[in-house]
């Protein structure tokens, strides 16, 4: 199964830290992507800009309206994702686990719909 | 004859049914990967059963006999599906692959791949509690919202959502590895805790208990240790009988909860002392002892003394000092401070009581202040004994123990006369 892993975690805590944390943080996320491409659970995934650079985009009727933000201001922001291929949740929720950002934030583990016919 | 015959084999089906419908619906979850379907083969085979059997005899080993006629009937129904989606030709690709011999491997494990499924921690407390009582226990959907005091619609839904979830997320039917298995553990055996305290304390509601579900998280305990020996779980089932020993002695006839100092310590069941004891000591001499095993140790210290004076305090403060380590709650430090007042003086319990309460902790907990009261009437300080008292009133939320604390006021205000 695919799994869709959202990592959220507090910006403004992450925006503030020194350099050489973030320096480190990369490194740990670095070390992590390379452990679980070798592991073939790899799919795919990112880091986001912070939320000051999202716009949030609705079509009513056909008129589109775009509006500053993220969709809903919440403590803990979308920071980045990670799509992995798991065998079931709790091969996910292991991998999951071992993400740098679940130590300080959390990680929402969501299974991708399959449309198969 | 054929009429009586063919009762004695009703009755066979429905003993069969009691004792091994859950085994055989655990083992057509594992085969035909599906709740729902399983239920629905379950229901077939038995059925199937009360056709055939009256005709022709009772099948050497009838649990196998309904696992593989559950599994053609699955097939059966599979097939006959009209929206024969690429779901069902998956399940049907995989039943086609199972051949007998691997339906009977692993039987024995397919119980416990069903308790850790439905105590799986990705599912919320509440479905957790109603998926194992459902499933595992086997009891109706109505049973089980009578027992929580749920409206039937509601826990249902709950039940659907939660089959829901195990299927579209991937809930494996499995075992956990052994790495993950003592946090598991800890899921079920919270289950079945929570389970035995809202029959033995109904969180809400007229009546002190509701025996019928501390039954139910005894036998679902006593499942456990026979599928799975760990010390915990031993500890567990020992803490469950040690309480459920006690329940003849809880309430009066009239529904008045009487405390443990006053209870009449003849009405204690004396079998499950001696079985919660004993499992007690077998949950000890491991290596790994946890806090069910130390709560169970501090109720067999209780269920062994004569009377609420003759009690080994020392014994139980020192086992709430190892369980505080275990588990570090300001619900045990506030045990501990009682066991302490036991011991030492309510002086000293009033201390460690009001330090509780100092670090901001337990301030709005009902049993803090009954606590606080029961010490400062020992005290002989009536004024402070009546405002902890009021205080509790205001907090109480069971109809029991609310009656309770106005009486303990009555009796204080009867004493200042």
């Amino acid at each position: 199964m695919k799994y869709l892993c959202l990592i959220y975690d507090d910006e403004q805590q992450w925006l503030k830290k020194p350099r050489e944390e973030t320096g480190k943080m990369s490194a740990d996320y670095m070390t992590y992507t390379e452990g679980i491409r070798k592991s073939g659970h790899y799919l795919g995934g990112n880091a986001l800009q912070p939320t000051h650079t999202a716009t949030t985009v609705r079509s009513r009727g056909g008129k589109v309206s775009t509006t500053d933000g993220p969709f809903a201001e919440t403590k803990e922001q979308l920071g980045g994702y990670y799509l992995i291929e798991a065998k079931d949740l709790n091969e996910a929720i292991q991998v999951a686990s071992r993400i740098p950002g679940a130590r300080s934030g959390s990680v929402e583990v969501r299974p991708v719909q399959e449309f198969t016919s | 004859m054929q009429g009586d015959s063919e009762r004695d084999v009703r009755d066979h089906v429905e003993a069969i049914y009691r004792s091994d419908s859950r085994r055989v619906l655990a083992t057509l979850i594992r085969l035909l990967g599906d709740f729902d379907l399983a239920e629905e083969a379950l229901h077939d085979a038995f059925a199937a059963a009360l056709e055939s059997w009256p005709e022709n005899g009772l099948p050497a080993n009838p649990r196998t006999w309904l696992i593989s006629t559950g599994r053609f009937k699955a097939i059966d129904r599979l097939r006959r599906t009209e929206r024969f989606d690429s779901a069902n030709a998956n399940v049907l690709d995989r039943l086609a692959q199972t051949n007998a011999p691997e339906v009977e491997e692993g039987v024995e494990d397919d119980r416990l791949r069903l308790i850790f499924t439905c105590c799986h921690p990705a599912l919320s407390p509440d479905a957790q509690i109603a998926l194992t009582l459902r499933e595992v226990c086997g009891l109706t959907t109505e049973e089980v919202a009578r027992s929580f005091l749920t409206p039937a619609p509601t826990l249902a839904q709950r039940i659907v959502r939660a089959k829901a979830k195990i299927r579209d997320a991937g809930i494996p039917y499995e075992i956990p590895s052994l790495p993950d298995l003592p946090a598991r553990l800890d899921s079920v055996l919270h289950v079945i805790y929570l389970v035995f305290n809202e029959g033995y304390l109904a969180s809400s509601g007229a009546s002190l208990t509701r025996e019928d579900l501390s039954a139910e998280a005894i036998r679902l305990g006593r499942l456990l240790v026979e599928l799975l020996p760990e010390p915990e779980a031993i500890g567990l089932l020992a803490l469950m009988l040690l309480h459920e020993a006690r329940r003849p002695a809880r309430a009066s006839p009239e529904g008045e909860l009487i405390l443990l100092e006053e209870q009449d310590r003849s009405l204690w069941n004396r079998e499950q002392i001696k079985e919660g004891v004993s499992l007690v000591e077998r949950a000890l001499s491991s290596r790994r002892i946890g806090p069910y095993s130390l709560q169970a140790a501090i109720a067999a210290v209780h269920a062994e003394a004569r009377d609420a004076t003759s009690t080994d305090w020392g014994q139980i403060v020192g086992l709430y000092n190892v369980l505080l380590q275990a588990d570090p709650s300001p619900v045990i430090a506030l045990n501990r401070a009682a066991a302490v007042a036991m011991r030492d003086g309510p002086e000293e319990g009033l201390k460690m009581i009001d330090a509780i309460t100092a670090q901001g902790e337990l301030d709005n907990y009902y049993l803090t202040h009954a606590a606080r009261g029961d010490l400062y009437k020992r005290l002989g300080r009536t004024a402070e004994a009546v405002a902890a008292y009021r205080r509790t009133l205001e907090l109480v939320t069971q109809e029991p123990e609310r009656r309770f604390v106005i009486r303990r006021l009555k009796e204080l205000s009867d004493a200042e006369l």
